[in-house]
């Protein structure tokens, strides 16, 4: 077993050793838990599943329900796999396969899990002092979802130490802290504010899926909130609402997506008194830096200036952004993987960047990802859908600029020749609907194209692949 | 057909295509109250740049909160 060294707590001992324990609280859309409770009880339903040791699929329904359980699975279990609750259940079984999974928990709804034939703890979004969980000691590797080319999402392994690695030297336990964050805690933006929230012993309002932004924001307000975070996307249905001063934030973050001025600007004439940041970091990368000087892009000073002993180097290389840290993970699980780093331990983000002046901007990312509100959308998966249509030869899908979402996903659609067309082909309009219908059939929202556009070709390579341009 | 009539029209389409119950699109209401979430509302902006060649969101300096706000910057930057 492996023992955290004697510095490192575990989840459960920040808030065992937090002095404010009684105090802070995690708080969901339908409850709310204080930490002595946390650390006292436990969120499982029974004894009869033991974690100890144990290589989990974390599959619960709610975020609080999540929450509660990762103080309490983190230093007892080997591994840990954060599902969101959007996760597909028909990629469950290459999840368990690849994080060699033994044990899963879910919530009062197991349907989603009763066939894959593991134990199954269930866990709620309350806690039973009754019956308490001991808090282990062991260095719980933490798996997160990144999505991947195929559809099914690849595992990326962290653990405690490289999450909380950028929290550590800059959180102090302030007791007027209230952290938010419209993420879902089981994305990586997300589960940094969650660990921050721990961490300094802070409480921590958690976001809802579907719930309405005034009523979001107004719980946000009842619970005091200081310090919230959320992408780009997040805060402008924020400022569409019509409800943005329901709170009075002293601290802004964003994250997930490229920061435009326009966005920078609009928050600090809502919130003049808050302080503004923008953090640039990826669930393969970690945190890479915390931009506070209330412009878009980052200082040179970054990627020029830097330490090599610091504890993240920066470089650009071939236009991409590079980060090298303890905060990076350290591989993805499963079988013929890429590798996550160079040999001289570099991550290349995939992000695409310019330097102009004393500044670098975002342009773009490498390998056409397309980025839709913080989510990552790659083309080839949307690609395999479309062309599955009977009347599509080939279909190319890209990015397009929105000033809503960052990006939406587009599609240029070869259909095929005449001859061989339905008379669903000799309408365009129709053949559109029937194709996008196919994709909303099978793919999250997010990746169903906004558009299409049919075309009388596609630019093949000289290898006979599909020449991808990004915007 | 007029910038209003366009929006109304685009937001209505987009909305059923995405399975959303929208709202009497009165110009009181706010927007994301009308029934289109973040993602809908991206791809009615993606369609009115194409049908009006307009992209007044991207320069916007106070975001529009109501159906009317929303009408009237399009209106507003089409006289530009």
């Amino acid at each position: 077993m492996k023992i955290q060294p004697s510095n490192s707590l575990t989840l459960g001992e920040f808030l065992k050793h937090s002095g404010r324990a009684a105090d802070g609280i995690i708080s969901g859309a339908n409850g709310c838990v204080g930490f002595k409770e946390i650390v006292e009880g436990t969120c499982f339903q029974d004894n009869s599943v033991s974690f100890c040791g144990r290589s989990v699929l974390l599959a619960t329904p709610d975020q609080l329900t999540t929450a509660l359980a990762l103080v309490k699975l983190d230093g007892l279990a080997n591994r840990v796999v954060l599902c969101p609750h959007d996760t597909d259940p028909q990629h469950f079984k290459s999840i368990i396969s690849d994080a060699q999974i033994d044990t899963v928990v879910c919530g009062e709804n197991f349907s989603d899990v009763a066939s894959l034939g593991l134990p199954i703890g269930r866990a709620h979004s309350t806690v039973d002092s009754q019956n308490p969980v001991p808090i282990g000691r062991r260095r719980t590797e933490w798996v997160l979802l990144s999505s991947g080319t195929t559809g099914s999402p690849k595992l990326v392994l962290h653990d405690l130490a490289s999450l909380i690695s950028p929290i550590m030297q800059t959180t102090k336990a302030v007791n007027s802290v209230v952290w938010a964050t419209f993420y879902d805690i089981r994305r990586y933006g997300g589960l940094q504010i969650f660990l921050r929230a721990i961490v300094g012993r802070c409480s921590m309002i958690l976001s809802h899926a579907g719930e309405a932004v005034g009523a979001h924001l107004a719980r946000l307000k009842q619970h005091g909130v200081t310090y919230v975070s959320g992408t780009p996307s997040h805060w402008r249905r924020v400022l569409m609402s019509g409800a943005a001063n329901t709170i009075s934030p002293v601290y802004v973050r964003l994250s997930g997506e490229i920061v435009d001025q326009n966005i920078l600007d609009a928050l600090h004439a809502t919130y003049p008194g808050a302080a503004i940041s923008h953090a640039y970091a990826s669930t393969e990368a970690g945190v890479g830096f915390n931009v506070i000087d209330g412009k878009e892009g980052f200082p040179a000073t970054l990627i020029d200036g830097h330490d090599p002993n610091a504890d993240v180097v920066m470089k650009v290389e071939d236009g991409s952004l590079r980060i090298r840290s303890k905060r990076t993970a350290s591989r993805y699980l499963g079988d013929d993987q890429p590798s996550l780093m160079s040999p001289d331990g570099f991550v290349d983000t995939g992000d695409l960047v310019d330097l102009r002046g004393d500044r670098y901007y975002f342009i773009g990312r490498r390998g056409s990802v397309i980025n839709v509100g913080g989510l990552k959308v790659h083309p080839e998966e949307v690609e395999m859908v479309i062309n599955k249509h009977p009347a599509v030869q080939k279909s190319l899908v890209r990015g397009r600029r929105n000033p809503i979402t960052g990006a939406l996903v587009v599609a240029d659609i070869l259909p095929k020749q005449r001859a061989q067309l339905s008379n669903l082909n000799n309408n365009p309009e129709l053949l559109a609907e029937d194709i996008l219908n196919r994709c909303r059939a099978v793919l999250p929202k997010h990746k169903v194209p906004a558009k299409v556009r049919f075309v009388s070709q596609l630019d093949v390579s000289a290898t006979g692949k599909l020449v991808r341009d990004h915007e | 057909m007029t910038t209003r009539s366009t929006i109304l029209l685009t937001i209505q389409k987009i909305g059923a295509a995405y399975g959303r119950d929208i709202a009497s699109l009165d110009d009181d209401v706010v927007l994301v109250d009308s029934g289109l979430d973040s993602l809908c509302f991206a791809v009615v902006v993606a369609h009115l740049e194409d049908e009006l060649g307009l992209d007044p969101l991207s320069s916007v300096a106070r975001f529009p909160v109501t159906i009317g706000d929303f009408i009237k910057l399009y209106e507003n930057s089409a006289k530009q």
